[in-house]
């Protein structure tokens, strides 16, 4: 696998405040990417820096091989951007913008199979200030997607979704990442990452914190497990890094099923709550 | 795909865009020939023998048409299409910044050229006005239209840097076009201006759009009227042309896709 995204030391600061302290990361080519971190950390400005939209103050970047902040038109073809919140477009039907949109690329896809694949048929004739909010991040999705491209960011792409909306986005990506599209996504969901993310990066205050596999991260895979368990005395609990162990001596003092058995390790929101409060 | 294709689509687009905002259709269609009906109506006079103020007025009409649906719609609308994210989302797209400003064009000389038939359909029913009376002022009347819509589409495109948001462009932008318009001789007989007023408006391409379309609406005895004594139909098409050049390289050089 080669690098879809490679930076090293990237620095950007609005007036006096730093906003990214010096950012390195490679994401490999057909990745699903994951940024997190709270509002204010850089996300945004990370990813348009990628993107093309901003500047960074130094530092090296490239995207498919190419500096963003120098980029042709020739690059802007193969990648895709789903914009964070866009209110366009109002008076046009959504087979009038998506089809538009298919003429800037040199290797479109079909409209109407990139409406299909969004899952707005039944909405194709309707006006785009007709849709609902969760329907107009689905055009977004396919205005970014339309021209085929090798990498899509998307921004926060789920904000304001309904839980059934969600799965069924989590779906639409899936089958991007089938096609081979590496995939930058920034999020607050945790369980979005978690669901979709092949790495995350967690982002905090300009800098990050740690790249790892969402089961991975903060060590979580070999963090201890939480076991609880009731009998006749009540409730009872214990913390304990080997807990296949454990059980195995807590099943003796028990005839049959152990009652309410549980045994927890620590989420992904745990341990990303965890990384954020060290912060300043 | 060539710039000029992808620009074709995009003027697709905005023509359909624009048909669809039925009351800025109406305003900007018709707001002509309500202009026209005021002043036909309050000045009856003729300001030489055969020319009613009308005749006089359509011209100034014409020009102020094109000022008014290509600079002052533009240097309105961008900025809002700027906030509403219209512009960052192009921004990431291969659309050539050229295309979109061509989109703007044939939107610009398709409302130009509405209004420019409704004027004289209804200058014509309602006040007598006299139509071009050959073929060269047919022709002269379409080089100034297609080249009225450039320079005022790419002025406008450039002067849209100005305004800082939406919300604030219309009051930057509209007074700029009413004082151009009075010095420019659209509501009032260029000649009979103050002459620092003439020479002020000669700086820019309205006052040479408005003589233009005199040269094409009003007789040729009319010519030895105007500033110079002739139409200066030669210089009109340099000026304009020269704007059109200057105006396309200010537009692409100061164009901006965000607020910053």
């Amino acid at each position: 696998m080669s690098a879809a995204i490679s930076i090293s030391g990237a620095t950007k600061s609005y007036d006096e405040k730093c906003v990214l302290q010096g950012i390195d990361l490679e994401i490999q080519s057909g990745e699903i990417f994951a940024i997190l971190g709270p509002n204010g950390a850089g996300k945004t400005t990370l990813v348009e820096i990628l993107e093309g939209y901003r500047e960074r103050d130094s530092g090296q970047v490239t995207v498919l091989g190419i500096d963003p902040s120098s980029a042709s038109l020739e690059w802007r073809n193969r990648i895709g951007i789903v914009l964070q919140n866009a209110s366009d477009a109002g008076d046009l039907t959504v087979t009038e913008v998506v089809e538009n949109f298919a003429h800037y690329y040199t290797n479109a896809k079909p409209p109407a199979k990139v409406i299909d694949q969004v899952g707005l048929s039944d909405k194709a004739g309707s006006k785009v200030n007709t849709l609902s909010g969760g329907q107009r991040r689905r055009l977004d999705v396919a205005l970014g997607i339309i021209g085929s491209p090798e990498i899509l960011f998307l921004d926060e792409p789920t904000t304001g979704f309904d839980p059934e909306a969600r799965r069924e986005f989590w779906g639409l990506i899936r089958g991007l990442r089938e096609e081979g599209t590496t995939i930058l996504l920034t999020t607050h969901y945790l369980d979005e990452a978690e669901e979709l993310a092949d790495r995350v990066a967690v982002l905090v205050d300009g800098r990050i914190k740690e790249v790892a596999r969402p089961s991975e991260l903060g060590g979580r895979n070999s963090k201890g497990a939480r076991i609880t368990w009731s009998d006749g005395s009540g409730d009872h609990f214990e913390e304990s890094a080997t807990p296949t162990e454990f059980l195995r001596k807590l099943s003796v003092q028990f005839e049959g099923e152990i009652p309410n058995l549980q045994i927890k390790r620590p989420t992904l929101e745990d341990i990303y709550l965890e990384m954020i409060e060290g912060r300043a | 795909m060539s710039t000029l294709v992808i620009g074709l689509h995009r003027g697709k687009l905005e023509l359909k865009q624009f048909f669809r905002q039925r009351e800025s259709v109406v305003f900007t269609l018709f707001f002509p020939i309500m202009l026209m009906f005021i002043f036909g109506s309050i000045f009856k006079n003729s300001i030489a023998p055969g020319v009613t103020f009308s005749q006089y007025f359509i011209a100034g009409m014409i020009a102020s048409g094109l000022v008014n649906s290509g600079f002052q719609q533009l240097a309105i609308t961008i900025p809002m299409e700027r906030d509403f994210g219209t512009l960052k989302r192009l921004r990431g797209t291969p659309m050539p910044p050229l295309s979109y400003f061509i989109g703007k064009l044939v939107v610009v000389a398709v409302s130009i050229t509405i209004q420019v038939a409704l004027l004289m359909g209804f200058g014509k029913l309602f006040f007598h006005l006299h139509m071009p009376t050959s073929s060269d002022k047919w022709l002269r009347l379409v080089w100034l239209i297609l080249l009225g819509s450039i320079c005022s589409t790419v002025l406008g495109i450039a002067f849209s840097a100005v305004p800082k948001s939406g919300r604030g462009a219309s009051a930057v932008v509209s007074p700029i076009v009413i004082i151009l318009q009075f010095f420019s001789g659209v509501f009032f007989v260029f000649t009979d201006l103050p002459s620092w007023m003439q020479q002020f408006a000669a700086l820019f391409p309205l006052k040479w759009l408005t003589q233009g379309m005199r040269s094409v609406f009003l007789p040729d005895t009319f010519a030895v009227k105007e500033a110079t004594g002739t139409w200066e139909s030669g210089r009109i098409l340099i000026i304009l042309l020269a704007w059109a050049v200057a105006g396309t390289v200010l537009a692409i050089k100061t164009f901006r896709w965000s607020n910053k």
